[in-house]
């Protein structure tokens, strides 16, 4: 699973939904991986207004990462492409969690990931 | 035509055989294309986006929203949902380029607000209208899917939904399903009246940018497409135009208690006339 798709993942319980704990899922136990996708920058510059910034700081630095810049990055920085797209590229499309588990941090509920696919399947009574 | 889900649920329906079944079909293949195809011609996207594929199964429809040339506005980056495990597990083994989630759509679309610039779903939402349990009714179900894919996706955007409607009944309950989470849902159908019809539901999120709020904003400027309407237009002969007390409240109710076999008074021309104030 992309870093992308964690930053846009939130809790599925119900009694989470109205919690601002249940976004983002905490990484735990995680083993990454880096696939080879071919960098679409244009992608990166529609899907950067949407990405919680902060929340993908948190992300990278459970799992080990670097420490990102304190603000997003601008779109004009991203046209300009450079060593800015570089990075967020590796990060958000080719770094991927093959196995672990994904945390919320409001109801404690772990989804397993297995060959890089989460499952999200809920008992009934949570949902 | 067969209905699998008619006899079981999708998780169970869709096990190791029947999924390589359905993903080496050429048949089912070339059809899933056709469908794509239409589904993206349909959301008319601008430029590279993220889509979620609703019931993605095996990566069929994926395949092809990752495989738009830049011209058309490509390649898409798409993250998938589906039910069944084995089919996701047919996704691995082709190595699909998008996201995968084992996750039931009935139980809502877990993604934080405004994630996606569009949808997409073939040949899946017709599963939502069978629940077998005893906790969970179909509409419950339908409402808390369009529920959380509306709130997934972010203003302006749109979901094209390909299903098969069992009956009208079935059609009636999905769209109804999904203008009460909000959408603003119209029905566009391929090839009427025959066997091969093909049923998308289309999807806004609020006004997009052009100004138009529905369907036929979106099919505007498509070739063969006629549009039928049959929402009721304007307040016109609508129940408010005719106040409480007056002639006409007055001759309507008559007649309705006319129409009961009540007896009525004869009407003249002083039915419904104020009495001169009295002394």
């Amino acid at each position: 699973m992309k870093l992308l798709t964690l930053n846009f993942l939130s809790c599925a319980v119900k009694t989470c939904k109205t919690s601002p704990l249940s976004f983002p899922l905490h990484p735990k136990d995680a083993e990454l991986a880096k696939d080879d996708v071919e960098p679409n920058p244009d992608l990166l510059t529609n899907i950067l207004p949407r990405l919680d910034w902060s929340a993908l700081r948190t992300t990278a630095a459970e799992l080990g990462f670097p420490d990102l810049p304190e603000t997003a990055p601008s779109p004009e920085e991203l046209v300009e492409g450079g060593k800015t797209v570089q990075d967020l590229h590796e990060l958000l499309m080719e770094t991927q969690i093959v196995e672990g588990k994904l945390v919320c941090g409001c109801c404690g509920h772990e989804y397993a990931v297995r060959e890089g696919i989460a499952n999200f399947l809920l008992p009934s009574h949570l949902v | 035509m067969s209905r699998p889900e008619d006899t079981l649920s999708a998780d169970v329906h869709y096990d190791d055989v029947e999924a390589r079944k359905y993903t080496t079909s050429s048949r089912i293949q070339n059809i899933q294309a056709s469908m794509t195809q239409r589904a993206l011609e349909l959301l008319d996207l601008p430029g590279p986006s993220l889509i979620l594929d609703v019931g993605c199964g095996s990566g069929l429809s994926g395949e092809i929203l990752s495989a738009v040339p830049p011209d058309e506005g490509g390649p898409h980056a798409w993250i998938g949902m589906d039910i069944s495990a084995s089919m996701l597990d047919v996704a691995l083994q082709r190595d699909v380029e998008g996201d995968l989630l084992l996750a039931d759509i009935g139980q809502g679309v877990p993604f934080r607000a405004g994630a996606f610039d569009a949808a997409v779903s073939i040949s899946a939402i017709q599963w939502l209208c069978n629940a077998e349990s005893s906790e969970t009714s179909p509409a419950q179900r339908l409402a808390r899917f369009f529920g959380g894919l509306y709130q997934s996706l972010k203003r302006g955007g749109r979901a094209v939904c390909q299903f098969y409607p069992k009956n009208d009944v079935q059609r009636q309950m999905i769209t109804a399903a999904a203008v009460k989470a909000g959408f603003g849902a119209g029905l566009l159908e391929d090839d009427p009246e025959t066997k091969n019809v093909k049923v998308y539901l289309v999807l806004t999120v609020g006004g997009d940018a052009t100004g138009g709020r529905d369907i036929t904003s979106v099919v505007e400027g498509m070739e063969g497409v006629d549009v039928m309407d049959s929402r009721k237009k304007g307040t016109k002969g609508g129940k408010g135009e005719i106040k409480k007390g007056s002639k006409a409240w007055i001759m309507n109710k008559k007649e309705q208690m006319e129409r009961k076999g009540k007896v009525v008074k004869a009407s003249s021309k002083y039915t419904g006339r104020k009495r001169r104030i009295q002394f």
